[in-house]
């Protein structure tokens, strides 16, 4: 296992956890490209998502846009964003990141909102205007806790593509764990990529466990009740 | 945009198109060959499903540039580095589909062929594994898109692919080159997604006529196997 060896060496050293460009940094820079814009995109996808579902205006634009957003390469997306908004200064730069990152990672969240609103029975919408509910009072009371699973499977699907891209984002001077892996590539410096390469397996891995706890703490108890007895 | 920039390198850009093409087929073809078997041993022995699953779900969880520098170590800088982890994320998705599938199969057209004297092997091959090809059909729909995409960053380890004009189009600030090759990789990925719709109708015969409710199975089946990336 040379691989964990040279990580090992790398990730030991205490120069690497030290200075500007040492692994704390890189993980709160990674965490902060990532959580910004799983932020602002669920702020733009989420009400999207629920006005879509709820008036099933759109439906056609929301499927049609998980279609094609399997197949935008990112890397071509973030590099095509760098150079049109331009990497001359170095404000820039983390605009020029964050751009593709929300746009990619608005339509895993739209959709799944889309699909959790638009998906609630037809017969329970029914009953709840029956008791003399409005429909914002519906939104809020019965499609939104019932699409709660999906709309959380949405964000950890969108948190999985903003984490990898953020990797990758390290190729146009972006900061962030993918630093260790492009600089080690073009170094030929391989523990250095080893050691990089396993900071973010544990950072993807620990925020598949987050999103594992949130399911935990949003998803309405009568749900969970429900999934479990049809287990 | 360079117009020109087009014809003059006309050569090169076919090449990078069929070998990111290759790149991007060969994984969810080997995660399809893998998945079925997988998938049956999952929905027959219902305890291996929610282990397998979970490692499934931590490995989707995983940026593939860091799965291609793991791998350099063992397969070196060709295309087997890009093929192996591309080749995991297109099982994490079939998998799902494959056990919804199969699970999805109604319980009553189960029991009637097994009256209709059916063992359990021709049951799985003639009646549940057709039953389950439009959700399968819909998994493999997402892997192939999504490998066909990825396939261009194997060009940051040097694997030839698409991405190359990214990366050439970067280094020389020249977006004509990223147009061209955004282009191509969507529209490669689009007609592909296109292809797989075609053969699932053609492979399902009987639900072009059923009508409403079997579109609305469907589109539940479909949103199963969004679900499960």
């Amino acid at each position: 296992m040379s691989f964990l060896n040279f990580a090992w060496n790398w990730l030991k050293s205490s120069a690497q956890w030290h200075g500007s460009s040492g692994i704390p940094v890189r993980i709160l820079e990674h965490l902060l490209y990532s959580s910004v814009s799983l932020l602002v995109a669920a702020l733009i996808a989420i009400p999207l998502g629920i006005l879509i579902g709820h008036t099933r205006r759109g439906v056609f634009l929301a499927i049609n846009m998980a279609n094609v957003w399997r197949a935008i390469p990112t890397l071509g997306f973030l590099i095509l964003m760098v150079i049109l908004i331009g990497f001359a200064t170095v404000v820039r730069i983390p605009v020029a990141v964050l751009i593709p990152l929300v746009a990619l990672a608005i339509p895993p969240i739209l959709v799944n909102t889309y699909e959790g609103v638009a998906g609630v029975d037809a017969d329970l919408k029914d009953a709840a205007l029956g008791m003399g509910m409005t429909q914002w009072q519906l939104v809020r009371k019965v499609e939104l806790p019932l699409a709660t699973p999906l709309i959380i499977l949405g964000l950890r699907t969108a948190a999985i593509f903003v984490v990898a891209t953020a990797t990758i984002a390290a190729y146009v001077a972006a900061g962030g764990l993918g630093r260790y892996i492009i600089d080690g590539l073009a170094a030929n410096n391989y523990a250095e990529v080893a050691g990089g390469a396993v900071v973010v397996v544990v950072l993807a891995l620990a925020v598949q466990l987050l999103f594992v706890g949130v399911r935990r703490l949003v998803v309405p108890e009568g749900l969970r009740l429900q999934a479990r007895a049809s287990r | 945009m360079v117009w020109s920039w087009i014809p003059q390198n006309g050569t090169i850009i076919w090449q990078y198109t069929l070998d990111n093409l290759l790149l991007g087929l060969l994984p969810p073809l080997i995660g399809l060959a893998i998945s079925v078997p997988l998938g049956i041993a999952c929905a027959r022995w219902r305890p291996l499903y929610p282990p397998a699953l979970g490692v499934a779900s931590g490995i989707y969880a995983l940026p593939s540039l860091a799965l291609f520098v793991v791998l350099i170590d063992y397969t070196g800088l060709g295309n087997v580095t890009v093929i192996i982890p591309l080749t995991l994320f297109s099982l994490c998705i079939l998998l799902p589909a494959v056990v919804d599938g199969l699970r999805g199969v109604p319980e009553p057209v189960r029991q009637a062929a097994t009256a209709m004297g059916f063992g359990p092997l021709r049951r799985l091959a003639q009646v549940e594994l057709p039953l389950a090809i439009p959700v399968v059909n819909a998994g493999l729909r997402v892997a192939v898109v999504s490998s066909i995409s990825l396939a261009s960053l194997g060009q940051l380890i040097g694997v030839s692919s698409l991405g190359y004009f990214f990366i050439d189009g970067f280094q020389r600030d020249f977006p004509t080159e990223i147009y061209i090759s955004l282009f191509l990789i969507i529209l490669m990925a689009l007609i592909c997604d296109l292809l797989l719709v075609i053969a699932g109708r053609l492979l399902t015969p009987w639900r072009r006529d059923a009508g409403g409710i079997s579109q609305a199975q469907t589109r539940a089946a479909e949103a199963v196997g969004q679900g499960a990336t």
